[in-house]
């Protein structure tokens, strides 16, 4: 489903991603581990399509398509779906127009016909049952004063109403407390379809517990320095990333 | 000197009370001895009158054919229930107008018709508010030379009208060329309460000038709340002036929202001369293209324990230029002044250009008066978050403008107008 070979991408003049290589297929879940500033959520936007990262290096493919080569809402139409580390708060407007908004233009671009409002509050209030969030927050406008747990929350309130083939979760777990971080894992694996697949970017292995992934990689300076199998997390839960990291973690960078 | 106006005031049929021709004289004289401002007058510095003074506009012709009602429906601003007095190039429509449902209490009529029916209603407040005894005010001076008609509403002491009236001024394909000076007045007794909606329109494209003013007088106790809609087609050329004047209690809330015209100013002044009186100027203006958009605030703070409140937002795309001067004025008597003056802008092209002046003359030293402007483009974060949700780049830009908007537009506490006008600022940028 998905292929990175090779990717690179810079902010400004420094390099973040150093060549990153993996791939993912249907029915997968992958767990992305690694340091602080290793470069997770920089994969995670560049995959979406964040346009302040220049890709400089590498290619994407995302069932068989050029997936660098697309707008980023031409990436969620694919069905791509990137849950953000830090959601975007935007005032003025409100939760349920924003998500009716971005259900409807999805519609639209697979040629499929839009959903009127009553209809689709219909499919909210099943969807807020998943994540167990209250009605009012729809609204309320996109993340405005939200808590940090209801932030995440509403992430996965959206994955659960655009229903991606390929969701990337990018520290859907912190800050999250140990109720939250059941409902949220219960809600992703409820949506888990042998045909999408999953990416999970995180930093503690409890979460794995919940959402257990086939493959784990631990992402350092840039690059994969290790790929294994969900007992890696386990290894680094003990061990730390220090044994995995051969190279101090400045070097190369900013040169 | 431009000798056009000059020839429509020779033109005016003699009629009215003889208040009114020594009115009009007066404003004349001080006309032509002022003269039109150019920009090295200070509160005309951002904003040319040059493309009005040299389109040599005629006296207006009357409407050019009956219209139908349907036609104004796209004009109903929330409600076509509510009552409505019509003006199709400066004259009152009674056929379109529908003030059979006013309540008890409130009294709308045209200008001309109160000319005849309340002379000394209108004797006693019109041209009282309004001063046109400087060269700022040269085209309030013309309208008072030049006034034809206009709505004059009168509210009842104690009389609370929970339905806004609207008063709809229109111009027709008989416009083009045409200059018109509507002039309205209203009175607010003590107590009483009141919402009018004040919109000026096109039904036609061609280029007019409307030069209108608006007298309000507030009693003790006395509320209104006042929209002010500016929506000519974009070839127009608009002056607007608005002046409250508050007695003790009174509370006044404008809204002002402004997207059509290529050229238009608009002042909304008001006085706070009673002690615990209260304004609240707020206003939106959408622009694109060639638009010049000019707010001119003015508040005088005259009396103790008064405060104001003042939010405008501004959008400008294109090489539109918008600009905004919030005079904040407080005599030194008016103590514990509360003031607060903000003036938020979004730039949506390179070209487009914003000038913001506050202004603050504070001559009371136990008062509390913040100002604050910011000036900012789209936020490019917002926007991927937007758009890694499948939401096209065109829609997301509609809707971060939108929600720039939202929050001036959440203080219109008529409801349907609100929904409406929020219509209007998701459809303004609707074309990228
Ligand atoms: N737009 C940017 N401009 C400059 N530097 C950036 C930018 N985005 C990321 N970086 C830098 O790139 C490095 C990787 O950042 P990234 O957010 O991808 O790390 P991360 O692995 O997600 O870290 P964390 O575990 O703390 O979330 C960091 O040093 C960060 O400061
Ligand atoms: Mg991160």
């Amino acid at each position: 489903m998905l292929t990175i070979d090779g990717l690179r991408a810079t902010a400004g003049d420094r390099e973040i991603l150093r060549g990153i290589t993996m791939s993912v297929a249907a029915g997968e879940v992958h767990a992305i581990m690694g340091p602080n500033g290793s470069g997770k959520s920089t994969l995670a936007q560049v995959l979406a399509g964040h346009p302040g990262y220049e890709v400089t290096g590498g290619t994407v493919e995302y069932d068989g398509r050029d997936l660098l080569a697309m707008e980023p809402e031409e990436r969620a139409h694919a069905g791509i779906f990137l849950a953000f580390q830090y959601p975007v708060e935007i005032p003025g407007v409100s939760n349920a127009y924003f998500l009716r908004t971005a259900f409807n233009e999805i519609r639209k671009a697979r040629g499929e016909e839009e959903i009127d409002p009553m209809d689709f509050l219909d499919v909210m209030a099943e969807r807020l049952k998943l994540v167990d969030m209250d009605e009012a927050m729809l609204q309320r406008s996109v993340n405005s004063g939200f808590s940090g747990g209801e932030k995440k929350r509403n992430e996965i309130l959206q994955m659960a109403v655009l229903e991606p083939r390929l969701a990337i979760l990018d520290e859907t777990d912190s800050g999250l407390d140990i109720d939250a971080l059941r409902v949220v894992a219960d809600g992703v694996n409820a949506l888990r379809r042998p045909e999408n697949a999953t990416i999970v970017v995180t930093h503690y292995q409890r979460l794995l517990n919940y959402i257990v992934p086939d493959y784990v990689h631990v992402l350092a300076n840039g690059r994969i320095v290790k790929s294994g199998g969900k007992e890696l997390a386990l290894d680094l839960e003990a061990r730390g990333y220090d044994w995995l990291i051969d190279e101090p973690r400045t070097a190369g960078a900013g040169a | 000197m431009n000798t056009a106006f000059l020839e429509h005031f020779a033109a005016l049929p003699q009629e009215g009370p003889s208040f009114l021709a020594a009115m009009r004289r007066d404003a004349l004289a001080r006309f032509t001895a002022h003269g039109f401002p150019t920009p090295r007058n200070e509160d005309w510095h951002f904003t040319s009158p040059a493309p009005i003074v040299e389109s040599s506009f005629e006296p207006m012709r009357p409407m050019a054919a009956p219209i139908d009602r349907s036609a104004i429906a796209p004009w109903m601003a929330g409600s076509d229930e509510w009552p409505l007095l019509v003006f199709v190039n400066g004259r009152f429509a009674p056929s379109l107008s529908s003030t059979a449902s006013l309540p008890v209490g409130v009294r709308a009529m045209s200008l001309a018709s109160a000319l005849l029916e309340e002379p000394t209603l209108v004797e006693r407040y019109l041209g009282r508010v309004a001063s046109f005894n400087e060269q700022a005010f040269a085209f309030v001076a013309l309208n008072t030379a030049l006034m034809r008609d206009g709505s004059v509403i009168h509210v009842a002491r104690d009389t609370r009208v929970s339905r806004p009236l609207h008063m709809l001024f229109l111009t027709d394909d008989a416009a083009d060329g045409g200059v018109t000076h509507p002039r309205n007045l209203v009175v607010v007794d003590r107590n009483a309460e009141v919402s009018l909606i004040e919109q000026y329109a096109s039904l036609a494209g061609g280029r007019s000038l409307t030069n209108a003013v608006t007298e309000a007088v507030l009693d003790d106790g006395a509320t209104l709340r006042h929209y002010r809609l500016q929506r000519e087609n974009m070839r127009a050329f608009h002056t607007g002036h608005v002046d409250a004047r508050l007695a003790r209690d009174a509370h006044y809330h404008s809204f002002s929202f402004a997207t059509g015209a290529e050229l238009s100013r608009i002042n909304i002044y008001a006085t706070l001369g009673g002690e615990g009186s209260g304004a609240t100027l707020n206003g939106l203006y959408m622009l694109d293209d060639v638009q010049h958009c000019d707010h001119q605030t003015r508040i005088e703070h005259a009396r103790p324990n008064c405060y104001s409140r003042e939010l405008y937002k501004g959008i400008l795309d294109g090489a539109s230029h918008g600009v905004f001067n919030g005079k904040v004025y407080v005599h030194a008597e008016a103590q514990k002044t509360d003031g607060k003056q903000t003036n938020n802008t979004l730039l949506l092209s390179e070209r487009a250009r914003i000038d913001t002046k506050p202004q603050l003359e504070i001559f009371a030293d136990d008062v509390k008066c913040t100002h604050g402007a910011t000036v900012g483009r789209l936020d490019a974060l917002s926007a991927f978050y937007m758009r890694s949700r499948g939401i096209t780049a065109a829609t997301t830009r509609r809707l971060l403008t939108y929600a720039f908007a939202a929050e001036v537009l959440e203080t219109i506490e008529l409801e349907p107008l609100r929904t409406a006008l929020e219509a209007l600022t998701l459809a303004r940028y609707a074309g990228e």
